[in-house]
Formats: C-alpha cells, sequence, structure tokens
C-alpha cells in the first residue's frame, strides 16, 4: 500500500500546491499592504487585508465541515454554532481587554453589563482577562457542546436528514437564548468595540496583517490534520461509514465512537476559526448563529467540492469573493438570487464540485491507464464478468 | 437465562420476532455444531433473512434464546459491533461492499485488528497484514484487481470480495446469504468450491434459493417456512418431504 511513510501520505500533489500557494498568500499580503507604497498598483489595501482574513477563517470553517460532511456523511446544518461560540470566547477575552477605555470606563465590567445595571462580572466571565484561559475555553465550548450533542444522537443512531434538523434545531435556540440580554452576552448587539489583543492594537495595520498570516498556518495546519486523518485507516473506517453504515457496524466497528470524535474534532476546529475571525470584524453578535449562516457555508463546500479539503477552501474563497462583490454594488439586492442560483448550478451541472470535478477527470484518466496495463498482464485471473441474470 | 449447557456454536431456541402482529419468525429452534455447513432453504417470507438479523444483533427476538459458543453468549442482549467481534461474520444478500474503496482497502477494514478510534488513527500497515490481504485475494481470485475502486467490480466478484472480506474478519461462524444470486453457473460451482474450502477451518451457515447450489454444497439442510422449521436434513430427504414439495419446491 501506498502510505508507508507519513509525509508522503499526507501531502499528495494537490496538497501541496495548496499549502505552497496558502504559504505564498500568507506572506504576500501582508508585504503588499506594508511594504510597497499606497500609490502603487500592487498595493493592497488594509480593508481588503481585512477582508482576506475573513475569508480565511470561513475557509477554516468550510474545512471543518468538509471533515464531517465529505469523509464522514454527518450533515451539520448547524455549524456555525460552533464557530459563533469560538468567536464568542475571543469577543470575551477582547472585552475584558478593554478596561477602563470603555465608555463607562468600568476597569471589570464590559460596558453592557454597566447599562444593564449589573453590579459584578457573572461567573462565566471569570478567566476570560487570561489569553490562555480564553484559548482553552475556544476549543473546549464547542468541543463540549459537540460531544455532548453528538454523544446523544450518534448513539441514538439519528442520521441523515433528521440529524440535520436537530443541528439547525441547536444553533436555531444558541442564537435566541444570545439574544436575551440576562444571558450575558451583551444580547442583541453582542460584543463589539474592541481595543487590543495580546497588547496590539486590533486596529492598526500590523495587527491586521498579523492576524491574517496567523489565520494562513491556522488554516495549514487545520488542513494537516484534515490530511493526516481522512489518510489514515481511521479515514478509510469514515469513507466506509459515509457509504455503507450498517455494513461498518457488521464489521465490528463502534460507529458512533468515529463519528463522535470527528464530529467533536471538527467543531473545535470551527471554535477556532471562529476565535480568529471575531479580532478581523470586530464583532460577534447573536446573528452568527443564525440558521441561514451555516446552510451558507454548508454551500461553501459543496460549491468546491465536498470530501476534497482543498475544494472546501476553494469553495469558502470562491462564493463569498462573490458575495463581497455581489454585495457591495448596484447588484446587491440579487444576491441572495446569485447564490440560490449558484447552489442549483452546481447541484444540476458539477455535483461534484469544482475541484471534485477536476480530482474525477485525473482520477478516470489514471484508471484507464492501469486498465489498459491490468487488461494486458492478469485479465485471466479475473473471474469472468457476469451479466448478472435477474436473481429473484 | 443462565448459561447454556450445549456443545452446540449456535443454539436457538423457541425464537419469535413479530413485526407489527406479523411473525416474521414463529418459535424458531435450530443448532449448529461446530465445524458444521448448513444450508438454509425456504420461500420468500420464511424468516431466513430474519434469522440472520436474530443472530447479529439487527433484530431483537421478542421471546426466546441465541446463545453462541456452547452457551457462553447470550447474542439476544449484545449489539452488532459485540457480535461481530465475538466472531460472527455476515455476507449480505445484496453484495454490500465499500464501493468507494479499493479492493484490497475493502479487506483492510474487514480484517482481524483492533477496531478502536485511536489504533484505526494510528495504524500503520506492516508486512503480516500485506501478507493476510494478499492471500485472501488469492483465495478469492481478486489479486488482478486488487487496486481497483470495489464500485467498478463486476456483480459476481463483489460478491466474491464480501465473502473475502467475511474470510479477513476471521470469523468462528459465517453467515452467508444468497452467495450465488445473479452469478453464472460457473461462477456458482466455483462459489460452492471456496464455500467448501472456508468450511474445512470455519463454521458456515449458508442461505440459498438455487438447488443445484445447495446440491453442489452437499450438507445438511434446514427448510424454513412461516418462521419456523419445516424439514431438516440432507438434501434428499428434505426435497422429497412432501410439505417442502408443497410450499417451496413445487411440483
Amino acid at each position: 500500500m501506498s502510505n508507508a511513510f507519513p509525509l508522503t501520505r499526507l501531502l499528495d500533489r494537490g496538497s501541496t500546491i495548496f499549502l505552497v500557494l496558502l504559504g505564498a498568500f500568507a506572506i504576500a499580503i501582508p508585504v503588499l499592504n506594508l511594504i510597497v507604497p499606497a500609490g502603487s498598483s500592487l498595493h493592497v489595501s488594509t480593508y481588503l487585508v481585512a477582508l482576506f482574513g475573513k475569508y480565511i477563517c470561513y475557509a477554516m470553517l468550510a474545512l471543518s465541515i468538509d471533515l464531517i460532511w465529505g469523509y464522514a456523511g454527518i450533515l451539520s446544518l448547524g455549524h456555525g454554532a460552533f464557530f459563533a461560540l469560538g468567536g464568542y470566547a475571543m469577543g470575551m477575552y477582547l472585552m475584558r481587554q478593554i478596561g477602563t477605555r470603555g465608555v463607562y470606563a468600568n476597569p471589570i465590567l464590559p460596558d453592557f453589563m454597566v447599562f444593564l445595571n449589573w453590579k459584578e462580572l457573572p461567573f462565566f466571565w471569570y478567566g476570560f482577562n487570561h489569553f490562555a484561559y480564553a484559548a482553552l475555553m475556544i476549543l473546549l465550548v464547542p468541543g463540549l457542546l459537540a460531544f455532548v450533542f453528538g454523544w446523544f444522537a450518534f448513539r441514538s443512531r439519528v442520521t441523515g436528514v433528521y440529524l440535520s434538523i436537530i443541528t439547525q434545531a441547536m444553533t436555531y435556540a444558541l442564537m435566541l437564548g444570545f439574544f436575551r440580554n440576562n444571558f450575558g452576552f451583551g444580547g442583541n448587539n453582542g460584543l463589539t468595540d474592541f481595543k487590543d489583543i495580546l497588547g496590539f492594537n486590533v486596529q492598526a495595520e500590523t495587527t491586521r496583517n498579523a492576524l491574517l498570516a496567523i489565520s494562513c498556518l491556522a488554516l495549514a495546519m487545520s488542513f494537516l490534520i484534515c490530511r493526516a486523518i481522512v489518510t489514515s485507516k481511521f479515514g478509510k473506517v469514515l469513507v466506509a461509514i459515509r457509504d455503507a453504515e450498517a455494513r461498518t457496524r457488521f464489521l465490528g466497528y463502534r460507529v458512533e465512537a468515529y463519528k463522535l470524535f470527528v464530529f467533536t474534532l471538527s467543531a473545535c476546529m470551527a471554535g477556532v476559526a471562529g476565535a480568529l475571525y471575531v479580532p478581523q470584524v470586530g464583532i460577534i453578535n447573536p446573528s452568527e448563529f443564525a440558521p441561514a449562516n451555516s446552510i451558507e457555508a454548508v454551500i461553501w463546500v459543496a460549491v468546491g467540492g465536498r470530501g476534497t479539503l482543498t475544494g472546501a477552501v476553494l469553495g469558502a474563497f470562491v462564493v463569498n469573493y462573490a458575495k463581497t462583490y455581489f454585495t457591495s454594488g448596484a447588484l446587491a439586492a440579487y444576491w441572495l438570487f446569485a447564490l440560490g442560483g449558484l447552489f442549483i448550478a452546481v447541484t444540476l451541472l458539477l455535483p461534484r464540485g469544482i475541484v471534485g470535478t477536476l480530482k474525477y477527470g485525473f482520477d478516470r484518466r489514471a484508471a484507464a491507464k492501469s486498465l489498459a496495463a491490468e487488461a494486458g498482464a492478469d485479465a485471466e485471473l479475473a473471474p469472468t464478468d457476469a451479466a448478472p441474470r435477474a436473481a429473484e | 437465562m443462565d448459561k447454556q449447557t450445549t456443545s452446540a456454536l449456535l443454539y436457538l431456541d423457541g425464537i419469535t420476532v413479530s413485526f407489527d402482529g406479523f411473525k416474521a419468525l414463529n418459535e424458531l429452534s435450530f443448532i449448529i455444531e461446530p465445524g458444521e455447513m448448513r444450508a438454509i432453504i425456504g420461500p420468500n417470507g420464511a424468516g431466513k433473512t430474519t434469522m440472520m438479523d436474530v443472530v447479529t444483533g439487527k433484530t431483537r427476538p421478542d421471546s426466546g434464546d441465541v446463545f453462541f459458543e456452547e452457551g457462553t453468549y447470550d447474542l439476544s442482549k449484545l449489539d452488532e459491533t459485540e457480535i461481530a467481534a465475538l466472531g460472527i461474520g455476515r455476507k449480505f444478500q445484496k453484495p454490500t461492499v465499500f464501493e468507494m474503496h479499493t479492493v484490497e482497502d475493502n479487506l483492510l477494514l474487514a480484517l482481524k485488528n483492533d477496531r478502536r478510534v485511536r489504533a484505526t488513527l494510528l495504524w500503520q500497515s506492516s508486512a503480516e497484514q500485506e501478507g493476510r490481504i494478499d492471500a485472501i485475494l488469492d483465495t478469492i481470485r481478486l489479486k488482478g484487481v486488487r487496486s481497483r475502486v470495489a464500485g467498478s467490480l463486476s456483480h459476481g466478484q463483489k460478491q466474491w470480495l464480501e465473502i473475502g472480506m467475511l474470510l479477513a474478519q476471521e470469523p468462528k461462524l459465517l453467515l452467508v446469504d444468497e452467495p450465488v444470486a445473479g452469478m453464472t453457473d460457473a461462477e456458482t460451482r466455483a462459489t460452492a468450491e471456496l464455500l467448501k474450502e472456508i468450511n474445512a477451518t470455519k463454521t458456515v451457515i449458508v442461505v440459498e434459493h438455487d438447488m443445484t447450489f445447495v446440491r453442489d454444497l452437499g450438507v445438511k439442510v434446514t427448510c424454513l417456512h412461516e418462521g419456523s422449521v419445516l424439514a431438516e436434513g440432507t438434501i434428499d430427504q428434505v426435497s422429497q418431504n412432501e410439505r417442502v414439495v408443497e410450499v417451496y419446491l413445487g411440483r
């Protein structure tokens, strides 16, 4: 088998190209923003840096969805919830960093709590003034929710459309909760007005570039983790579950344990994406939990090609670029039509998505070649291709 | 119920399963001795597949006992995964191989091995495993197509691959549901040979409609009808039984 050496297993041609491009992007954008003078035609504006940073975070969310949908067949229509929870954990840290610079200049309480006439910090805000604690929560909160949710869902063998529906319900319920002022997360307005992160001004050009580079790094690492998983025997079991769940169970695999592991990991990844997203867009509010957001993220994966990893990233970029392009001009009113049209077009014309279609073409060419070689060598070894006569 | 005193590998006693009032199995009892090969025949709806579902943990019996390995394990209390781990392998009526995986990956997934999450995450291929896969590929005569995607195999090849996957699990008991459905005569004969080869080391239960094939196997036959045993014995005894002729074989 070809997976003898771990590194070659991880980095096939497509993955290597992807990582090189991502690395080049992470270096080129800050260089073009910070070093190339503003007048030059090559200069990249700070607005674009923040925009690309946002795309990278979306790409990470798409990657986390592709891992469970593309490989394990778990269609989560509520993955935005994990993204938003990671975002809120980061937002809480950023709120605590504001200190006396807030409107009410309260050294402990964020502005919205003062406004609500709260006297002391709720217990679940404790510790968020430390970055390390916040970082832990960014992984832990989405991970724990996914673990508990998955434990019940997968053990009860909830699959397919039913699972999709309850994931929607989960994100919707969280949205309603976070909308409430007494929930303790800023209600409708969410968390915003951030000042600095780890002592650096979040608005500063250098910070924005650094955040972009860090997001690229996080995306690259997530990608490598996903590759390590899908190319392992574990990954083969996932695909087996996706294609024939009952069969996998009869082979003796504990299907729910496999799903639970990959679902929880995916939620942690989405949480990190959300955490990197918040300082770059400067706000997190309950609308991030909106079911439509989660569905949109699934569309990114479908457009790029599910079960390809690189396709998820590409899809997130392509669709979001289109969204930015459409919604910033006279065409703004038609964006939802364009998105709907895109989804229909991809489903009808490119059911494998962009990368999936390319891969399929390559694989078929390779298969045709090996089949031609095989036909010469060991045709007599294989049983004759039976024309199956009607059995029953 | 306590541990049973029986020498049987598989012991079914008074199994009843009903779906919405319809009795798929009605007080079904039979035993399979270690090393035996048994053919199960019977008309559609006789309960052959439901019997397999009960043995493999997919369906729980409403009443009755299912014991494995001389009464050591009560199968009605275990789920599919636990039963598979005990060493009961199943081949489905419709060949269900993992279509997107290559032939050798299908076998790799079936290979007896640690099935836990951590073990598969850290898995490394080894010469020993490759050797086992090679040996199975030889047995099921699919060596030439080892790196082809299973979905591209012919119907007969898929049936064989599935038998190979059963072998890879190294089960003590194999349940084989209609292995020759849709096969050519030559393939049917070859499959009978293959099953006999397998039976040299393992206990096998074969459900099949094809009477020529059952005759080729030359083993004890159990005929089911409406969820219980109608007749049991050699193929000649069973095929001369009047009730069997009436409900199943036809005149």
